[in-house]
């Protein structure tokens, strides 16, 4: 005979689970972990960059990188002097907490203050999937096209705070730098957007000074709690 | 992009709870998924053709239950269906919200085949687990 069983299951339980214990494991240690997450392209790894060269005289800072198959951008970053773990996906199109769980056992915790998790380019499946960071930071570059909140909402919704590379390429582009802030804000009002360019480096101090207040946030409530 | 590792995790998990539950064969599956959730209900379809070959699912059909997106206003506590995407609130047009109903990637429940030896025959039983 037919039997139904109600199995009433999240999909992503084995996921939520082993975040819910990442995220234990950073906050306990005091670390800020951003979850950087963008389309292929849109400047995660220059952003990184030029994030570290601003930060690293501060505290210190921890990278876990994830490709699908290269090692080029953990090489670009790890000439910067700062620890940097790399997780190839080998076709998979997102980071999932098990993979980051084992880069953390090869990252000097105790010594870290901030850290940052460049997901694989892809603004579709890295939303869905929590790693334990404090937040998500999403990157849009002028170069994609202002409709894409729309077209890709979840990430957004998710986000902290977006990041609009590439500003350089305002004049060369159609990007409508208005109406792309609106979209956001129609999305997640409390959105905080950085209009910036990781290459010459405008807008960035906003950004830098973001981060700054974030991990001091984190070490004031590690340290009450 | 990743309905292949969802449809791949739906099997495992259907296949142990029927295994648990006396069922060799399975009928059908029930999925919840959310319209915010960026899983596109024709791949996963796909995905489960080609997944469930060869397993105690392999003649299961797949039905999908898509979830509206359902918000509610954090400014104002009023609850509302979100229109294309757009997530402010119509009662007081902010946009601090919490998302009620819409993110759902979820097994609801499968139907099988109850083993001859079986004990309940002759009823349709439901079970929670
Ligand atoms: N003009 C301009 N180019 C930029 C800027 N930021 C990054 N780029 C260029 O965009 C290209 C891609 O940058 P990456 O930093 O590698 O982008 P990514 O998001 O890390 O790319 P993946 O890791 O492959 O997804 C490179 O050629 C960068 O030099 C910017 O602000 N302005
Ligand atoms: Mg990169
Ligand atoms: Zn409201």
């Amino acid at each position: 005979m037919n039997l139904e069983v109600i199995v009433a299951q999240p999909l992503l339980k084995a996921n939520e689970e082993l975040a819910g214990q990442n995220r234990n494991r950073l906050n306990r240690g005091g670390i800020t972990t951003v979850n950087l997450i963008s389309a292929p392209g849109a400047g995660k790894t220059t952003l990184l960059e030029k994030t570290i060269g601003a930060l690293k005289n501060l505290f210190s800072i921890g990278i876990v990188e994830g490709d699908i198959y290269t090692t080029f951008d953990s090489e670009r970053l790890a000439g910067q002097g700062v620890a940097v773990v790399q997780i190839n996906t080998y076709g998979g199109c997102h980071l999932d907490a098990q993979m980051v769980a084992q880069a953390l056992e090869r990252l000097p915790l105790a010594k870290l203050k901030l850290l940052f998790i460049e997901n694989v380019g892809n603004l579709v499946c890295p939303a869905e999937f929590d790693l334990g960071e404090n937040c998500k930071v999403a990157i849009l570059s002028v170069s994609e096209g202002s409709d894409k909140p729309k077209k890709y909402p979840l990430v957004f919704q998710e986000a902290e705070a977006v990041i609009l590379n590439k500003i350089d390429l305002l004049p060369y582009t159609d990007f409508d730098l208005a109406a792309a802030k609106e979209q956001l804000k129609e999305i997640k009002n409390n959105l905080v957007i950085f209009p910036l360019s990781a290459k010459t480096g405008e807008g960035m101090e906003a950004w830098v000074e973001w981060l700054k207040d974030k991990v001091s946030q984190t070490e004031k409530s590690s340290a009450t709690g | 992009m990743h309905e292949t590792a969802l449809i791949a995790e739906v099997l495992k998990t259907v296949r142990q709870s029927a295994l648990e539950n006396n069922l060799p064969k399975v009928t059908k599956i029930k999925l919840a998924i959310g319209k915010l959730s960026m899983a596109l209900p024709e791949a996963l379809i796909f995905a489960f053709q080609v997944l469930k070959k060869g397993t105690i699912c392999e003649e299961a059909e797949l039905e999908i239950e898509s979830k509206e997106i359902i918000l509610q206003c954090l400014d104002c506590t009023q609850e509302f269906r979100s229109q294309d995407y757009n997530f402010s609130c119509p009662f007081c047009a902010r946009s601090r919200i919490k998302i009620i109903q819409g993110r759902e990637l979820h097994i609801i429940s499968f139907e099988g085949e109850e083993n001859e030896l079986g004990s309940n025959c002759g009823s349709t039983l439901i079970k929670s687990q």
